[in-house]
């Protein structure tokens, strides 16, 4: 049973250009899917029409069972209780502490008041210091955002849409700012998200190697179209030519 | 080719000089001003400023009075700009991209804060002299009145400025609107509003004063009421006065920024 399921997505942000165009693919639950493409392909679109960051412009996506774009505002607000966000420029508080920020991803669970007022639970800051603690930056608890690395801030990024009980997570260029190190471990807790929690992984990557790497399965991108869809094996040199335009993998071995 | 623009702009440059001078000889020229009978003029009124302007014994005598004047100016500035923030805040949440409910209320909020802004203080508190007439509401009307809409056009910067990445993520948790204006937004962008705020309290203490002329309350009234009676001497302690609690004012305010920024 698939948990996730593209038909025919297409998005325009004006009459003119297309920025998706007739996508189709189905995730299925404990999948960790790459989507690579060039810049300006569509991936941070089609990753934000899925929890409905943007708006859907022609086709469905069902999530669950439930037709996303038809959603009205309370159940907008639990679908996104279900899916977590991650982002290329971490997107947290930075004036906040690390928990502050890690306890914002229960906001989805929380009436207005509840959460003006900061009422977590026991069992809540429990879990927010055991996802810290998994991600090696329990120490940092207490600290400012703004005082931790990139590779830092991302974690907690990372445990902020963990805490949401996800049933996916979708991360927009989790690594495309951070040095090679760092990337390494963002990728490996993501990974781990996968393999030991088992909630799904859609993610948006530049970097062809780290896709081959870590994916269960592969979805190529080009001008908004569909281009290669396939366990990661089968993305060969060729398939690769096709995603990026020739021009682009020359310039990348050069 | 690089060099015919440097030499262009050389050009540019001179003959923006050129103009600038011209435009200062023609309008001296229209308003009668001649420069040298102004300068001449100056040791006599620097004169009359030593021989008027001097803190005397019997002046000092008024100092209570005054000080009782001046906190009561300080005050009324300090409550216009604090309930200013107030509405403010409101008004910078919807006017702000990142946080605005609706159009309508964005335009409203917007327009408000430029129509208050683009009258000046002191049109303000004349337009107000005339339904409110000459009492202290007026004088607090007037700074209220100016402060929310430099407020609110600053408050919209610095929310813009602050929170788009982490409003975009606490969406995306499925947070409320409240839960984002409160935990995200407010926290972020709190020192830029506090820093605002201070300044806008300092503005307000200048502004007071001269409101106060006007309206005939606070500072100002005292300042008017001597000047009238052209007791100078009391005038120059009341100019003191103010330039030392603005001092005072600034280097506070300067170090309340320094400690939360």
């Amino acid at each position: 049973m698939a948990l996730l399921q593209v038909i025919e997505l297409g998005k325009s942000y004006n009459t003119e250009t297309r920025v998706l165009k007739g996508v189709n693919f189905d995730v299925k639950a404990g999948e960790f899917v790459s989507i690579i493409g060039p810049s300006g392909a569509g991936k941070s679109t089609l990753l934000r029409c899925i929890n409905r960051m943007v708006s859907i412009s022609e086709g469905s996506i069902l999530f669950d069972n439930q037709e996303v774009s038809r959603l009205k505002k309370k159940d907008l607000r639990k679908l996104r209780t279900d899916i977590g966000m991650v982002f290329q420029h971490y997107n947290l508080v930075p004036r906040l502490t690390v928990i502050e920020n890690v306890l914002h991803g229960r906001f989805g669970y929380k009436s207005t008041l509840q959460g003006v007022l900061g009422r977590f639970n026991e069992d809540e800051k429990a879990r927010a210091f055991y996802l810290l603690h998994k991600l090696g930056i329990e120490e940092h608890a207490y600290k400012r955002c703004d005082q931790l690395s990139g590779g830092q801030q991302q974690r907690v990024g990372i445990a902020r849409a963990l805490i949401q009980d996800p049933k996916l997570v979708l991360c927009d260029e989790p690594i495309a700012s951070l040095d090679p190190n760092s990337s390494k471990i963002i990728m490996d807790h993501l990974k781990s998200i996968t393999s030991e929690l088992g909630i799904t992984c859609l993610v948006n990557l530049h970097q062809v190697e780290v896709a081959h790497q870590y994916s269960d399965r592969i979805i190529g991108l080009n001008e908004g179209e569909v281009v290669f869809d396939g366990p990661n094996h089968q993305l060969t040199d060729d398939k690769i030519n096709r995603i990026y335009g020739t021009q682009t993998r020359e310039l990348i071995t050069v | 080719m690089n060099e015919k623009v440097m030499q262009k702009r050389k050009w540019q440059a001179t003959l923006f000089f050129i103009l600038i001078i011209a435009v200062t000889y023609l309008s001296a020229f229209i308003t009668n001003f001649n420069l040298m009978e102004g300068l001449t003029a100056f040791p006599q009124a620097i004169g009359w400023i030593f021989a008027n302007l001097l803190i005397t014994q019997e002046s000092l005598e008024k100092l209570p009075t005054i000080l009782e004047k001046l906190t009561e100016t300080i005050f009324m500035s300090i409550a216009a700009t604090t309930t200013a923030a107030v509405v403010s805040l409101f008004l910078g949440i919807m006017g702000s991209k990142t946080t605005s409910i609706n159009g309508v209320l964005s335009v409203a909020a917007r327009f408000i804060a430029s129509v208050s802004r683009n009258i000046p203080v002191v049109a303000w508190a004349l337009i107000l002299l005339l339904s409110f007439g000459q009492n202290s509401v007026t004088g607090y009307l007037a700074l209220f009145v100016g402060t929310v809409g430099f407020l609110t056009r600053a408050f919209i910067e610095s929310i813009d400025e602050a929170s788009h990445s982490s409003v975009e993520a606490l969406t995306a948790t499925g947070a409320t609107y409240v839960h984002i204006v409160n935990k995200a937004v407010i926290p972020q962008s709190l020192p830029q509003i506090i820093s605002w705020i201070l300044f806008m309290i300092e503005t307000n203490i200048r502004s007071a004063t001269l409101v106060g002329i006007l309206t005939g309350t606070g500072i100002g009234y005292t300042f008017d009421m001597y000047y009238k009676s052209m007791n100078y001497n009391a005038v120059a302690l009341v100019t003191f006065s103010i330039v030392i609690a603005v001092i005072v004012i600034e280097l506070l305010s300067n170090y309340i920024r320094k400690v939360i920024l």
